[in-house]
């Protein structure tokens, strides 16, 4: 029964792009009733249209487009690494590149602070890049906290930024490209959902440049490849 | 069949050139070519809207703004806001609008700034053309790419993309902007008048001339991103 509405299902439906195919918003995806929309897609009709510009991406019979380009859409639970915009009585705010800033409260540190006896900006002033976790994304407010064991405020090295929706590349499979230039280059690196990244150590330069190949090449095949013979002929010359 | 001054057919746009991403640091931006007039757009955003009055509470404010450089025209041309760019922003930011999903980032804003570095006629539907690939260039979540094309007539016959000085000669001149995938109507503005029989025409042939700027939008941002 099941394989027979399939199959009459099957002879209507008309795929016009392929998986990891490149769409602009309004591209026409699949023409069925048999697919659903997933993220940055949207129903026309008969039709499934690209939201955004991105690649296809098809998971079963849900189709979603994983995008190319736009700003850091917060989730909660993401760790991000945030500048401090202002100190306020009760807290800080941070700017992350979002569409909103964040707010950091004085009961998401995890020091006890008597603000009669200390100011906040002593605690972190204005400039301070921090590695935080989002802990609260609602409507506009966006609320992160230090309480996790991961989060720390940077007191050297860099930060270099990058588009958001290229993290995951830069992260690779369970880490597997930020451990290798990790390894290459000796350096301790954090990476924030949202695009901005912290490096520390001797060759600080090569793993920005490592990263930044990675964000201008992230769709290309074999990038570990070409992001390890980066780092191993740089590597070679010193 | 009357001759043009720069010998195109009625149908023939002049050649046109789209190029997306042109400006680092926007968030998205596009370069677009007619002929001689040249448009430069840049899109940031969504981010934080300021002032905070002028944010809405469900959704997302795009605010366009259209300008001439004062080098765009052989006579210098005054820089700052005038009663006609006030006006070209308005109908740009309402022939985008409709293409664009507003609702999921409230509070927030789309700034959209369009500058006109050559002008030689089209200057608003060159700006659209850009508007419209920098906001997708910018990742933001769209129903469909705005094309814009100008068509008039001169004399008996009805032509596209009116340049130079032909559209000082038109007894018409209609501006369209046009989302090719649904065929609805964004913009329509017309000066001069013109029989509605005629009108039909003009707006057919706008029309098809917009979804061959809407190929090439297309294309120029897959060049962008797909090297």
């Amino acid at each position: 029964m099941t394989e027979n509405v399939l199959k009459t299902d099957n002879s209507q439906t008309k795929m016009l792009k392929n998986d990891k195919d490149f769409v602009v918003p309004g591209d026409e995806i699949v023409k069925s009733m048999e697919y659903l929309p997933g993220r940055n897609c949207f129903r026309e009709g008969d039709s499934l249209i690209s939201k955004r510009l991105g690649l296809v991406n098809i998971n079963n019979r849900v189709i979603s487009v994983i995008p190319l380009s736009g700003v850091y859409l917060p989730k909660v639970g993401d760790m991000v690494i945030g500048e401090v915009k202002d100190v306020q009585s009760n807290g800080w705010i941070i700017n992350m590149h979002a569409p909103y800033m964040a707010f950091l409260p004085l009961s998401g540190i995890k020091e006890f602070v008597d603000t009669s006896k200390t100011s906040l900006s002593k605690i972190f002033g204005v400039g301070d890049f921090l590695y935080a976790k989002i802990s609260g994304a609602s409507g506009d407010s966006l609320q992160v906290s230090m309480q996790d064991n991961m989060c720390r405020k940077f007191r050297s090295g860099q930060i270099v930024k990058i588009i958001s929706v290229k993290v995951p590349r830069v992260i690779g499979k369970q880490g597997s490209m930020i451990n290798l230039i990790k390894d290459k280059t000796g350096c301790r690196i954090n990476v924030g959902q949202n695009g901005f990244i912290w490096i520390e150590g001797e060759k600080e330069e090569l793993a920005k440049n490592a990263i930044k190949l990675v964000e201008q090449e992230s769709h290309t095949d074999g990038l570990t490849d070409k992001i390890s013979a980066l780092l191993e002929n740089k590597g070679g010359k010193k | 069949m009357v001759k043009r001054e720069d010998g195109r057919k009625p149908d023939e746009m002049r050649p046109i050139e789209i190029k997306a991403g042109v400006i680092k640091n926007a968030d998205g931006s596009a370069m677009v070519k007619f002929g001689k007039t040249i448009a430069i757009a840049a899109v940031y955003g969504p981010r934080a809207m300021h002032p905070r009055r002028m944010q809405e509470p469900d959704r997302t404010v795009l605010r366009c703004r259209y300008s001439m450089v004062p080098f765009s025209t052989t006579d210098r041309c005054r820089p700052g806001p005038s009663r006609r760019s006030t006006e070209i922003s308005k109908v740009t930011r309402e022939a985008l609008e409709p293409a664009l999903f507003l609702d999921e980032i409230p509070k927030t804003v789309i700034d959209v700034f369009i500058d006109v570095i050559a002008a030689d006629a089209g200057t608003r539907t060159t700006g659209i053309n850009a508007a419209s690939v920098a906001l997708a260039d910018a990742g933001i979540p769209m129903r469909d790419l705005v094309a814009s094309v100008a068509a008039g007539k001169i004399g008996k016959e009805v032509m596209v993309d009116l340049a130079g000085k032909e559209e000082e000669e038109t007894s018409c001149d209609v501006p369209i902007a046009y989302m090719p995938r649904s065929k609805q109507v964004t913009l329509l503005q017309m000066d001069g008048d013109i029989p509605v029989k005629d009108f039909n025409d003009v707006l057919k042939m706008a029309t098809k001339s917009c979804e061959q700027i809407y190929k090439k939008q297309k294309e120029a941002l897959g060049e962008r991103w797909i090297k």
